[in-house]
Parts: structure tokens; C-alpha cells; sequence
């Protein structure tokens, strides 16, 4: 295992911030934790890069106990924190040879990992990191947690707040990075991103919803989902809120999916029902669950 | 139905030193209208959002926001409007009520109006366990949801959402934005900006900014038709790429 975690337990004086979190990574495995904010995303990457020590529980990385073995651990792993945590005042040129040194490497050295996401950097080099944009300040970061080599890459919300275009690049990164046999372990509170990791684990409220592929995931929700439009939306989600057989009504985009609590109903019974309560334009057809229709099916 | 228009804007252009960070938007919102405003990081939203909110002066074009110039009339815009931002949403070391006391004061409404606004929120947000206590103390999406209320609380015609659902529970996601749709069907309008492209969906008409110029604005469904696309990501996407 990469990365292996067993009951690990932490809490911030009376907040329980993770509650018996176990996981396991495979080598060379693209994990995802997907989550909200305050699900406990951050506490278990500070726990598995040694910045922070569980209340129970143990832990251990690329074959190190987290705790026993620290020093080893910060010498086999990369970190890229949520908050931009570079130098600011140093150039990109200056970071990057910085971060090398610390490891006792060079840019030359590891140069080959890193090169498809430097190269874009690279003609600002010499400027300063805190001028640069987002999404030229994420790729720099990207580089300093690889410029050693590590043999696990820990990315804490790394596409938060960064526009869909620069998040689909950072995602193409990461395959490429994948094939170099590195373990990667993500965090996003974006469901859309799940799809794209071997295998998820959902997390809320410090507890782990369910782990397993994407695929499975989905495969895994209970109901059948019907897709649902009318020509006011807001009126639409009201009455099938008032519904008395509803299991659960959320919006979905131009749709909305609905769920009902019976096993098997005549779909005109709901359409008439809708007409009644002053909708026109109805439209129904069943369609197919998402990981946010699986997360919010879980956490309910 | 929705014909008055309480935003236009006509050539609306800011530019810093050489640099055009917004290039000659020409758009209008109307009323009740839910209007989407996307674009990658850096394609000009927020400076084009400063001028519409009355805290920038355009270098050139012309702009009306709830009937006033966003040159010469940027106190009454002020007034006529609300404002969140994920960043910025109320005081963490204040109470509920004292929040929503402050921010009423501040949109200079009455004592018993202040009162009356306050009694209503908390029962329609069902906080009434947890309106004594800090707002520090709540879940995000709490905090997300009172913050939206606190911006309606002086009855603007118009508020903005600058990425008002980020980093929050799907469920609760989908809570704020019934609770768009009930402002919207109320009459207010809604002028928001997001990453998320599913939330893109849920908006009336989308524009989509593209190194300062507005390079597509329709409704959802229109977009998707035009672009060939499934998805508003892949519109997104497919407008963003091609342009480098």
C-alpha cells in the first residue's frame, strides 16, 4: 500500500474533525477524497504528511508510520497545501531552485517529471511569484511538489476557485503524472472531478460515506432518477416538494431530478398532478445518477 | 412579463494603463431576470462587476444600473442594490441577529422595520435554536444562506453573487438556489458568477467573457444548441479553448 489509514481519529478541542477514517491506496493509484468544506479533507492530508498527529489511530505512507517515522515521510512525499504557500517575493526560478535544494536535488535532475507543466511557466520566470495569475501559481506549485521526486503527491483542493478551462489542464496533468508511477491523493469539493480518479472516497461531517469507483458508486443509488422540466422552474420544485410520494426533489440545471418513494408509479398520474398545480411544458424521462446524486443520497 | 430592463450596459469598457481588462460589453438584464455571468479567471468579471456595483469608474461606455448611471449616480446604485461574495459575507464574531441588526442599520432601514426583518429571516431559515449565536460558529452553507438573506434585507431590485456557492455541500447548494428562484420569482433580480457549469444551467440567459469581451450571451439552452455541445462546461470549454 501507498497510503494506508486505520481508525484514525482527530479532534480541535470540542469539534471532531475526523471520526475513524479508514482508507487504503494502492501504488501508482489516482485516489480521490471528495467532500465540502469542513468535511475534514485538510486534517487528513496534514495527518498523512506529518504536520499534525491523530488523536488515535494509525497511519502510514510509502511504508512509514506517520508519526514514528516523519523525517522519512517528508523526504518521499509532495505536498501542495490549499492556500498558495510559495514564496511570494522569490521569482518562479527562485522557488522552484529552493525547493530542489532542500531536497539536495536540482531542476536538471528531475527535470524530465516536471517539464511538461514548467515549460509553461517558464517564460515568466523570472518573475515573482505573488504577480503571477492563479493558474500560473498552481502549475508552480505543482513543480515544487514533484521537483524531488516524490514517491506520493498529496494535492489539497488544488482546482478550488480555478475556472473549469485551467481545471480540466491541471486534471490532464495529473493522468500524465499517474503513468510516472506516482501515487496521487486529491482532494476537490468538485463531484464533476470525482469521475476522473480510480477510486473515490466520499467524506462529510469527518465521516466516510461510502469508497469505491466512481462507476460503482453511481451504479450503487437505490432509485430510479426522472429528470423533470416545466416552464417555471421555481414552481416546479415547490410542488414536488408538496408531492406526497416524493423521496427527494433537487435541482439539476435545466432539470430536476426527482425520485419518488413508491417502487413502480404511472408517470402520468405525476404529470397530471403538476398540471393541476398550474405548470405547463412538462417534461419527464428518466436519467441517469451522478456522483452528486450519490453523495447527497449518502449524506442524507 | 419580464420587459423592463434594470441593467444595461452599452460599450462598457475599463482599461489599466495599456492593459483593456474590459472590452466593450454590451449587454441588458431584466427584471426578475436570473443572469449567469461566467468566464475563466482573469477574462475581466470582477472589474466589469466593480463598475456595475458603483466602486469603479468605467474608462469608457455607459452603464445603467435600477435606473442610475454607474458615472454620476453610484450612491443611489448602492442603495438599490445587494452584494455577496464567498469571500466576504457577514461578521464571524457578531450574532445572527446582530449581523442582520448591523447590516439593516447600514441599509438605513427603521428600527421597527430592522425588527420585523430580522423575526421574519430567522424562522424562514429556521434559525431560530441559533440566532444568539456567533456566525463564526455555523457551517459554511449556514453562513452562505444567511448571507444571501442579509443582502435582500433592504429589498434591492437588483443582487450580486460573486461565486456564492463555493466550497458547499451539494445539498446545500441546492437549498441556495431554491432560494434564488424564489427571490427571481419575486421580482429581484439575480446577477451571479460561477464556477460550477451545472449552476450555469439553472440561470435564465449566460454571458461568457472571453479576454474582456462578452463572447456569448443566450440562455442556456441556446448556447448549447449554437456550440454543438451537452453541457454548458463543454460551451464553456469549447469558447475558452478556441480563443487562444
Amino acid at each position: 500500500m501507498s497510503i494506508s489509514l486505520s481508525n484514525i481519529c482527530k479532534s480541535y478541542k470540542k469539534v471532531k474533525a475526523v471520526q475513524n477514517i479508514s482508507f487504503d491506496v494502492n501504488p501508482g493509484e489516482l485516489f480521490g477524497l471528495i467532500g465540502p468544506d469542513g468535511a475534514g479533507k485538510t486534517t487528513i492530508f496534514r495527518i498523512l504528511t506529518t504536520l499534525l498527529i491523530p488523536d488515535e489511530g494509525t497511519a502510514t505512507v510509502a511504508g512509514f508510520d506517520v508519526v514514528k517515522d516523519y523525517k522519512a515521510i517528508r523526504k518521499s512525499v509532495g505536498y501542495m497545501p490549499g492556500r498558495f504557500s510559495l514564496y511570494q517575493d522569490l521569482t518562479v526560478e527562485e522557488n522552484l531552485t529552493f525547493f530542489a535544494t532542500i531536497f539536495r536535488t536540482t531542476i536538471e535532475e528531475n527535470y524530465d517529471l516536471i517539464e511538461d507543466i514548467y515549460v509553461q511557466i517558464e517564460p515568466f520566470k523570472d518573475r515573482r511569484a505573488g504577480k503571477l495569475s492563479g493558474g500560473m501559481k498552481q502549475k508552480l506549485a505543482l513543480c515544487c511538489a514533484l521537483i524531488h521526486k516524490p514517491k506520493v503527491l498529496f494535492l489539497d483542493e488544488p482546482t478550488t476557485g480555478v475556472d473549469p478551462v485551467s481545471r480540466k489542464e491541471f486534471w490532464e496533468m495529473l493522468k500524465r503524472l499517474q503513468k510516472k508511477e506516482i501515487t496521487i491523493l486529491v482532494s476537490t469539493p468538485y463531484m464533476d472531478e470525482a469521475a476522473l480518479c480510480d477510486r473515490i472516497a466520499l467524506i462529510q461531517d469527518g465521516e466516510i460515506l461510502d469508497i469505491d469507483t466512481p462507476e460503482a458508486i453511481v451504479s450503487k443509488f437505490p432509485k430510479t432518477i426522472y429528470n423533470l422540466g416545466a416552464n417555471n422552474m421555481y414552481k416546479l420544485i415547490q410542488s414536488l416538494q408538496s408531492y406526497e410520494h416524493k423521496y427527494s426533489v433537487f435541482p439539476f440545471g435545466e432539470f430536476v431530478h426527482y425520485t419518488d418513494k413508491r417502487d413502480s408509479f404511472e408517470v402520468a398520474n405525476l404529470i397530471s398532478y403538476l398540471e393541476k398545480a398550474g405548470l405547463t411544458d412538462i417534461s419527464v424521462e428518466v436519467g441517469q445518477p451522478n456522483i452528486e446524486d450519490a453523495f447527497m443520497e449518502l449524506a442524507k | 412579463m419580464k420587459t423592463e430592463n434594470v441593467i444595461e450596459a452599452d460599450q462598457l469598457t475599463k482599461t489599466f494603463g495599456g492593459f483593456t481588462a474590459v472590452n466593450a460589453i454590451t449587454f441588458e438584464v431584466k427584471k426578475g431576470e436570473i443572469f449567469g455571468f461566467l468566464g475563466a479567471n482573469g477574462a475581466g468579471k470582477t472589474t466589469a462587476m466593480k463598475m456595475l456595483i458603483g466602486i469603479s469608474k468605467p474608462s469608457s461606455g455607459t452603464a445603467k444600473v435600477a435606473g442610475f448611471d454607474v458615472y454620476t449616480q453610484t450612491e443611489s446604485i448602492k442603495k438599490n442594490i445587494g452584494y455577496m461574495s464567498q469571500k466576504f459575507a457577514l461578521y464571524d464574531d457578531l450574532t445572527v441577529k446582530e449581523n442582520i441588526t448591523f447590516f439593516g442599520g447600514i441599509y438605513g432601514l427603521s428600527r421597527t422595520k430592522i425588527k420585523e426583518k430580522r423575526e421574519q429571516l430567522v424562522s424562514e431559515l429556521g434559525l431560530e435554536n441559533i440566532s444568539n449565536k456567533l456566525v463564526g460558529s455555523l457551517p459554511l452553507g449556514w453562513k452562505q444562506k444567511l448571507s444571501f438573506s442579509v443582502s435582500l434585507l433592504h429589498e434591492p431590485k437588483i443582487v450580486f453573487l460573486d461565486e456564492p456557492t463555493g466550497g458547499v455541500d451539494p445539498i446545500t447548494r441546492r437549498q441556495f438556489w431554491e432560494m434564488i428562484y424564489k427571490a427571481a420569482d419575486q421580482g429581484t433580480t439575480i446577477f451571479v458568477t460561477t464556477h460550477y457549469m451545472d449552476e450555469a444551467e439553472y440561470c435564465d440567459r449566460v454571458s461568457i467573457m472571453v479576454e474582456g469581451k462578452i463572447e456569448a450571451l443566450d440562455t442556456p439552452k441556446k448556447l448549447k444548441e449554437q456550440f454543438k455541445a451537452d453541457s454548458m462546461s463543454q460551451v464553456f470549454l469549447k469558447l475558452a479553448r478556441n480563443i487562444e
